[in-house]
């Protein structure tokens, strides 16, 4: 690719400037504005209709690749196929009296071309570069194709066929000229046929103009990349109505139910979000998502309520929790388990009723034991609530003995715990509670839970390990004795 | 100069476009000014022309309305203003400039087509972001055709390429695309000898399995943490840190460093294919070679040797701190590596690459949930699980979404359901999984591998050889033949094309000449396919020579963050 690179660069020492240099083609300008002075013209004597044909015919005269072909193609490109006709008029003059050339990125292009294009080639604009790369020739030189093409363009009956190719080279066509339904799905057709996304949507445009909305939502049901493509502009361009009415009317694939869902992001105030995401339940989703969809609606309704009691409660200044810890945001469409930590966190006593309450929560979204337990964990340690954690653990046979347990295992409850800066006596009970013994001495050991440690190597009796271990305790503290003890005990025996 | 002009930069192009022109050249050709495009009025600048270089998306129309609205119509000179799509215009486009009434504001409205971007020596990229989004969740196949135009373009500049192998369904369609553009242009048979003998087009939709796993290339892994955009990597600037004495923390810098990475580097192209286990060694061999080398002046006696070692000095600079640099990543890479969530991570992925455990709720997967990890991550897992299961069994699949949706938001229901579009999250549904089929017939799981002298591709994984690449190769030898069965347990159609050659142009081998095949992968490709497919094309009697293009360059988290669905609303 160097080569190229060496090109382009010999490309914009070599033709510098040309573009916007107009010493030399003034001439060629003023003719310009002649012929076209003429052209308008002609059209009075000859023009009943089509004005963009008419146009065409008059610059075809011109030499290729000159600045009056660049305009030509400029003007004609202004002259989109949607403007109307007097604006399109309009534009085109316009377009003349300014210069002709935008920078010429050609030359960038010519990066693929390979070679330095000859400097009538640099006056052309992108578009018909686009073209040229079309036919996929470096070295093909328009000239040679022009004529026939040209000739095509007065001609104003191109089939369906050519009118698509010739928009996906960038020229402009006229669409109003398939009246017939007929000939309007042929186009469609060949367009999706053509695989540019482009000329679907510009098609799809027309359609969308000209057609009855039943007709083309009929047409389009049995189109499926059309009417993808439809669907796509019209969340594009936020026609939300003709998007429901489509996805109402066509095909109730899921893919279409999630399309209205999805709306609800687009609006900020709660309260319509909440009745809007209340719409989408009676939707024909999976039942799976139908599920989920109400476990959004219901998680909704819940926040509503739950921030504007506890924003009431903040501002009162009345609840010690509020003021020790103030909220940092809203927990408005904030996810269920956030929303399940700051209930742990701001309501943790209240009573099931309560629809902030932890237990509540749990129920309504039937939050698994696992997740419930760790996300309670973690609120209460951040809020160093020792009790509560212990208590969280704590479960009572029938006999009223009590047992720790932990659905998560307790070497996470230990991780977490810690994360939370637990003071080594509260963290060393759970490192205690670990099953698996090597787990058990590597989580004591980083987490300095000493007496864990010399407890294991005792009940190990490996007395290298234990002998070890006294140079990672301090000098004369209690921990030392207590290895010191050992050790002699052990002698003793 | 009497027409300087400013350029409005759609910041997504200005990467792309930095890797064919830079500021200076710009600047030659009267750029006064650069802007970035952003909403609200256009800076000052003492300019006739403002040119706005955009991507043809509305949302950039809409910044563009609002500059060309904010304008002072008062100021002279009036300044012009241009637009020019990269790499179409859009009807769409400008008939949203039309509505929102400033279309006639722009005197020139062009297009640029740039459709393969050179990468490296032997690698070109279309850097379109959504190509496999559109192609796949919105049925728009507009990249493809760009894809088989710049194609066109490339024969057009090595010769028409005579055979044409693919498999998947965007390859059959790119490739129907070509014939017929050739078709409908008979004259542009051209008489350039062929660069090319083989052209394979692969979807990537057919291997849905390699970009979800962690790359543990250099490359690759410089990819996956910190993220590659357009050659160029930022980088924590922390280790960077000039070492000078006396300064030891004093003003460490703060802006990220920003450095190039590309085989023009001797260093980096060396190791930028090896097994990060395989860097370290390399490194250090280097370092010490580098030291010997500047050893030697002190055994430079004569005028003619300290000459001689002065006049290497500038390489040995160069290659001093091309050496520093990587070392440097290295390092970061290393304490990334060796965390234990890494580890824990890439053993879940080695796991069912390899077929164990796939079929039930990993644990591993469920703690990341529980602690929250980044959403991508368990949706590359998740993804991961499905593809190498043939789909999940679907009480596992009810039980993965609902703790997602639970713990990151419902509204991620989109995003699971694009990813179930796309064929990467869904459950089982044939009853039979054929992934391990698959994975034996193509041989993707390897267990004695090679990390620092590789013989086989799956060393780019450390145990999973990539399915597309191992595609790749067995086109070559001994063909698809001996996998058709295979074959039609991927998804798409696979075929095979061939484009007469005038008798002039045809090849005739020389005895021990490589063949040359142009690789293009539709919907992306990842840093370490890439890199098997430059190992193939270094094995002494592999025959084949691989030239790679894509439609982006990507890896698991680009990939997947492309298919989720957009949640904060429009920035403007």
């Amino acid at each position: 690719m160097s080569r190229a690179r060496a090109d382009e660069e010999e490309y914009w020492h070599s033709s510098k400037f040309r573009a916007f240099t107009f010493d030399d083609e003034d001439d060629e300008l003023s003719q310009l504005k002649e012929s076209k002075r003429a052209v308008n013209s002609l059209r009075d004597i000859v023009d009943d209709d089509d004005d963009d044909d008419l146009e065409r015919v008059s610059w075809s005269g011109e030499p290729v690749g000159s600045i009056s072909w660049s305009i030509k193609e400029t003007a004609s490109s202004s002259t989109s196929l949607l403007e109307g006709r007097d604006s399109s008029l309009q534009k085109g003059s316009s377009s003349y009296a300014a210069f002709p050339k935008q920078v010429s990125s050609y030359s960038l292009s010519s990066l693929f071309k390979g070679e330095v294009p000859h400097t009538q080639y640099g006056q052309m604009a992108c578009l018909s570069l686009s073209a040229l790369s079309d036919t996929g020739v470096k070295n093909y030189a328009p000239e040679l194709r022009r004529p026939k093409a040209e000739y095509k363009d007065y001609s104003s009956d191109w089939s369906p066929k050519d009118t698509v190719r010739r928009m996906q080279r960038g020229k402009v066509c006229t669409l109003e000229r398939f009246r017939s339904l007929q000939d309007k799905l042929v186009l469609l057709d060949e367009a999706v046929a053509g695989h540019d996304g482009n000329v679907i949507t510009a098609v799809l445009i027309f359609l969308k103009r000209t057609l009855r909305r039943e007709i083309l939502f009929r047409e389009l049901e049995v189109r499926q990349v059309a009417l993808c493509h439809l669907i796509h502009f019209l969340k594009e361009t936020d026609e939300q109505k003709l998007l429901l009415d489509l996805l109402r009317l066509c095909c109730f694939s899921l893919s279409l139910q999630l399309s209205q869902y999805r709306e609800h992001l687009n609006i900020q105030d709660v309260e319509k979000r909440r009745e809007f995401l209340k719409g989408c339940i009676g939707l024909p989703f999976s039942a799976e998502d139908t599920s989920h969809i109400q476990d959004h609606y219901t998680l909704l309704e819940r926040q509503i309520i739950i921030e504007a009691n506890d924003r009431h409660l903040e501002t009162a200044g009345q609840s010690e929790i509020f003021r020790k810890y103030p909220r940092k945001a809203s927990i408005l469409n904030m996810p269920l388990v956030t929303t399940l930590f700051y209930s742990c966190f701001y309501h943790y006593t209240e009573a099931e009723g309560m629809f902030s309450s932890p237990t509540n929560l749990k129920k309504t979204f039937k939050i698994p034991d696992k997740q419930y337990v760790l996300t309670a964990l973690a609120a209460r340690a951040k809020l160093r609530a020792w009790y509560d954690v212990d208590a969280l653990f704590t479960t009572k046979n029938w006999l009223g003995y009590t047992k720790k347990k932990a659905p998560i295992g307790f070497h996470r409850v230990v991780e977490i715990l810690q994360r939370n800066n637990a003071p080594v006596q509260v963290l060393q009970e759970y490192v205690r509670l670990v099953e698996d013994v090597e787990t058990k001495l590597n989580l004591a050991t980083k987490y300095k839970c000493h007496d864990v440690v010399i407890e294991t190597y005792r009940d190990l009796k490996d007395r290298i390990q234990l002998t070890a271990y006294k140079c990672k305790v301090e000098r004369g503290s209690a921990e030392e004795e207590k290895i010191n003890s050992i050790l002699n005990n052990v002698v003793r025996n | 100069c009497p027409f300087p002009q400013a350029i409005v930069w759609d910041e997504y192009l200005t990467g792309p476009f930095g890797l064919i022109a830079q500021y200076s050249l710009l600047k030659e050709h009267e750029v006064e000014k650069m802007f970035t495009l952003k909403p609200g009025r256009l800076p000052q600048a003492d300019v006739k022309n403002v040119i706005f270089f955009v991507r043809p998306k509305l949302e950039l129309m809409d910044i563009i309305t609002d500059n060309v609205l904010r304008e002072d119509r008062g100021r002279s000179p009036q300044r012009d203003f241009h637009i020019l799509f990269v790499p179409r215009r859009s009807l769409l486009c400008e008939q949203w400039l039309k509505e929102q009434g400033v279309l006639g504001s722009f005197i020139h409205r062009e297009q640029y087509s740039l459709d393969l971007i050179p990468f490296d020596g032997d690698l070109l990229s279309m850097e379109s972001e959504s190509a496999f989004k559109e192609c796949y969740l919105e049925s728009d196949q507009t990249s493809l055709y760009h894809a088989a135009k710049g194609l066109m373009t490339l024969q057009a500049l090595y010769g028409t390429i005579p055979q044409i192998f693919g498999k998947g369904e965007c390859a059959r369609h790119v490739a129907n695309m070509m014939i017929r553009m050739k078709r409908e242009f008979p004259g542009s048979q051209n008489s350039i000898f062929p660069v090319f003998d083989t052209l394979l087009l692969l979807d990537r939709n057919v291997d849905l399995l390699t970009p979800l796993a962690t790359q543990l290339t250099y490359e690759g892994l410089i990819d996956e943490i910190y993220g590659i955009q357009n050659t160029y990597v930022k980088l924590p600037p922390e280790k960077f840190a000039p070492k000078k004495q006396g300064e030891g923390g004093k003003d460490l810098p703060t802006e990220p460093k920003k450095l190039q990475l590309n085989s023009a580097e001797e260093l980096y192209a060396e190791i930028r294919d090896k097994n990060f286990n395989a860097v370290g060694s390399v490194l250090s061999k280097k370092a010490k070679i580098i030291s010997a080398a500047f050893e030697e002046r002190h055994h430079a006696k004569t005028v003619g040797e300290i000459k001689q070692f002065v006049s290497q000095l500038p390489h040995m600079q160069a290659a001093r701190s091309s050496l520093a640099n990587h070392t440097s990543i290295a390092e970061l890479i290393k304490d990334i590596t060796t965390s234990e969530d890494f580890f824990d991570n890439l053993t879940v992925e080695q796991e069912f690459m390899s077929g164990i455990d796939t079929d039930k709720v990993n644990n591993y997967i469920e703690d990341c949930i529980a602690q929250k990890h980044p959403l991508i991550k368990i949706l590359r897992l998740v993804c991961l699980q499905s593809v190498c299961n043939n789909g999940l069994k679907q009480k596992v699949l009810d039980h993965y979404k609902r703790e997602i949706l639970q713990t990151y938001g419902y509204e991620h229901i989109l995003t699971l359901n694009n990813l179930e579009k796309a064929g990467l999250l869904k459950p089982q549904t044939s009853g039979r999984n054929n992934y391990p089929t698959i994975r034996k017939t193509l041989r993707l799981w390897m267990d004695d591998v090679n990390e620092q002298n590789p013989n086989d591709i799956s060393y780019v994984y450390s145990g999973y050889a990539p399915l597309s690449v191992r595609l790749a190769q067995l086109l070559a030898r001994p063909g698809w033949r001996s996998i058709e069965e295979v074959l039609k347990m991927l998804p798409g159609p696979h075929f095979e094309e061939r484009q007469q050659l005038p008798t002039g142009l045809q090849k005739k081998r020389q005895h021990g000449e490589n063949r040359v095949t142009l690789v293009f992968f539709l919907g992306g490709v990842t840093y370490a396919e890439i890199a098997a497919l430059r190992f193939l094309s270094q094995m002494e009697d592999g025959g084949t020579e691989y030239v790679i293009a894509t439609t982006k360059l990507i890896n698991g988290t680009s990939w997947i963050k492309s298919l989720m669905e957009k949640l904060e609303p429009a920035p403007f």
